[in-house]
């Protein structure tokens, strides 16, 4: 009985106390740099597209909301022809970026996507492009990869050997 | 009749319905005062507006009934619980000479009222068709019948003091002194009696909304609901100024603010405390809850009743 | 006065016969209801407010509620509705009908008799009722408090718990 006393009166003390709430459309709450919220394909320092169409973010979506269609352009470099992002089906889970190899898709901390008509909520690559390089800057895929692209030839990656020529005999 | 009478009438079912209304407000706003958050404070002033928001969602909604309920029952039982709370405050007194109908036996009247409401939880339930809502039309129904017995017989430690079963009487007869202070154990047992009869949260058990979806009420929408929610309000606005008349003196006060002003004032520190109570206390077991009352309350009031008598009869001798 | 007894002695009336052809028993028990709380308003009109306010309490906020428990309980369906159908034969209402008709002719007798002065309403206070229950009808009270005494203890008889069940988790090894 004295317990239950106690519990009301210190409850009745919360009178005074100061109020937790965020006054939400006014005052934003901080979000954490590592908060996933929307997801983004972000860019490699020189402008282009990171993403080379490997579908592993697909693979890895528990719900399957990323589709994608994979081409290449002349020069060499694998790019998505679409990419498409339906985030009503979206439960930002993460294991697209975690499965991404290029540090191409990203999820940031924006969670303001309320959409009055449910198809506005399927984001197109335009939308999802961002014109910023993310969590890793200066980081260029095709600058590590060893494959060929127009203006880098294979062997001149960075940590990169020349290749071996392997017709030659010589050692 | 005479115009005051109609005046009076119009009055006291004008206030009490927007009471219960504006309640919907005050419980949310206090209720986040103790959980350290702000509440409804949107639309309009102190989010005052959010009652006409809520009233009308409650009356735009879809007004459905199962078909495997039993519809006339089903339509009659949410009416019952207003009706008859509504009917008891016919007998309050708000103030000197401002009274519904000044009755002799306006205590009985308010038991009697009180006991009707029984009903709409029970018939709600069982008219509902649905498992939830049986469970919780049992509970409510021995819950509130088991607990009207100690708030009849705590109450009858002021009849003895004031010899009379008229409120108007009962709050002159405190004149002297506030009932609160001979009737402690009387007003402890009345209060917690009162907080089962309108089950409200610690006693919630017919609702009990995590064990039993909503209970009596889970299978009504729509202005049915409303009614209920209404009702459950109106309930304790009753008990409060039941409380405030039978113990804190009614409109009894400093002479600087009218008798009415007094009552409202006392009153609305009482439904504040039934916003503390749900904002601080858990639940009880269904068992607990019988147990506590039947081998507490019971010998206790009845304990209460002997002794006030005896000391009564001893000082008029 | 005249014109409130008569619309509720007519309620009273109308409600009773709807709880005895009613075959759904939920509904039945609803118009038994309304029935005693009609009841009510009568003693309340002829002086009795004591009396209504204690049928109001007792037979329509307690009786009826734990009888209307205890229906609830039996759930019982749209199927025993239609077998009470089937039992309510015209054969069945000969017997009840002839008592009727019995008690219906007593109160005839009763109501020809050349009556003394129908007095006015006195109403009865609750003071006066206590003090005739505690002084000329002493011995019905104490017989009727020693029935309740005897349901008190039968109660408690039934409803002792024979055997404390204890979660195995909970229990001493040895028990």
């Amino acid at each position: 009985m004295f317990s239950l006393l106690r519990s009301m009166w210190l409850v009745f003390l919360h009178t005074f106390h100061k109020r937790e709430t965020y006054q939400y459309p006014e005052e934003k709450a901080p979000l954490p740099a590592r908060w996933r919220g929307r997801i983004a394909l972000t860019r490699d320092p020189d402008g282009g597209e990171r993403c080379v169409g490997c579908y592993l973010c697909a693979a890895a979506c528990p719900v399957d909301c990323i589709s994608l269609q994979a081409t290449e352009a002349p020069d060499g470099r694998r790019y998505p022809s679409f990419f498409r992002i339906n985030f009503s089906r979206c439960i930002f889970c993460g294991f697209c970026e975690e499965a991404c190899p290029t540090y191409a898709i990203q999820l940031l901390p924006d969670f303001e996507m309320a959409e009055y008509d449910r198809q506005n909520l399927v984001y197109e690559k335009e939308d999802l492009l961002i014109n910023s390089e993310g969590k890793y800057p200066g980081y260029n895929y095709y600058r590590v990869a060893g494959m060929a692209i127009a203006g880098k030839d294979k062997g001149e990656a960075q940590h990169e050997e020349p290749p071996v020529d392997v017709r030659s005999l010589l050692p | 009749m005479e115009a005051h009478y109609w005046w009076v009438i119009g009055g006291v079912l004008f206030t009490l319905l927007n009471t219960a209304a504006g309640l919907i407000w005050l419980e949310r706003r206090m209720l986040a005062l103790w959980q350290d958050r702000y509440g409804p404070n949107r639309a309009g002033p102190f989010g005052i507006l959010i009652v006409l928001a809520d009233t009308l969602k409650l009356f735009f909604k879809e007004d459905w009934i199962p078909p495997f309920a039993d519809k006339v029952v089903f339509v009659f039982a949410p009416a019952v619980v207003v009706a008859s709370v509504l009917m008891a405050f016919a007998v309050v007194p708000f103030g000197p000479n401002i009274v519904v109908a000044d009755m002799n036996i306006g205590l009985l009247f308010f038991l009697a009222m009180s006991s009707l409401g029984v009903y709409s939880i029970v018939l709600g339930g069982w008219a509902s068709n649905n498992k939830y809502a049986l469970l919780g039309a049992m509970r409510g129904a021995s819950q509130m019948i088991s607990y009207e017995v100690f708030m009849g017989l705590a109450l009858m430690g002021t009849v003895v003091l004031s010899g009379t079963f008229n409120l108007g009487k009962i709050v002159e007869a405190q004149r002297g002194m506030w009932y609160i202070f001979p009737q402690l154990l009387g007003f402890l047992i009345f209060f917690i009696a009162g907080i089962a009869e309108t089950h409200r949260l610690p006693f919630d058990i017919p609702e009990a909304e995590s064990e039993l979806v909503a209970g009596f009420h889970s299978e009504y929408s729509g202005m049915k609901f409303g009614m209920f929610f209404i009702g459950e309000y109106l309930g304790i606005t009753l008990i409060s100024s039941m409380i405030v008349t039978l113990y804190f003196g009614g409109w009894l006060g400093p002479a600087f603010l009218p008798g009415v002003i007094w009552f409202i004032l006392k009153t609305f520190v009482f439904i504040s405390v039934f916003i503390l109570l749900r904002a601080s206390m858990p639940r009880p077991r269904y068992d607990q809850l019988m147990e506590y009352g039947w081998k507490v309350l019971f010998p206790l009031s009845l304990l209460n009743l002997l002794g006030t008598a005896a000391i009564k009869l001893l000082i008029d001798k | 006065m005249g014109t409130a007894f008569y619309i509720a002695a007519a309620v009273a009336i109308l409600s009773t016969i709807m709880v005895i052809t009613r075959y759904n028993i939920m509904h039945a028990l609803l118009y038994f209801i309304v029935s005693l709380l009609s009841v009510a308003v009568v003693f309340y009109l002829y002086g009795a407010p004591f009396m209504a306010a204690l049928e109001v309490i007792i037979y329509a906020g307690a009786i009826m509620v734990l009888i209307i428990f205890f229906v609830m309980m039996l759930s019982l369906g749209s199927q025993t509705a239609g077998e009470e159908r089937s039992w309510m034969t015209p054969g069945v209402w000969i017997g009840p009908s002839i008592l009727c008709l019995v008690l219906l002719g007593e109160l005839v007798f009763l109501i020809l008799q050349p009556a003394g002065p129908a007095g006015e309403v006195r109403v009865v206070e609750p003071k006066e009722v206590g003090l005739s229950l505690f002084g000329p009808y002493i011995l019905a009270v104490e017989l009727a408090g020693m029935l309740l005494m005897a349901g008190i203890v039968g109660a408690y008889h039934l409803g002792r718990q024979k055997k404390k069940i204890v979660h195995r988790f909970l229990q001493t090894p040895e028990s």
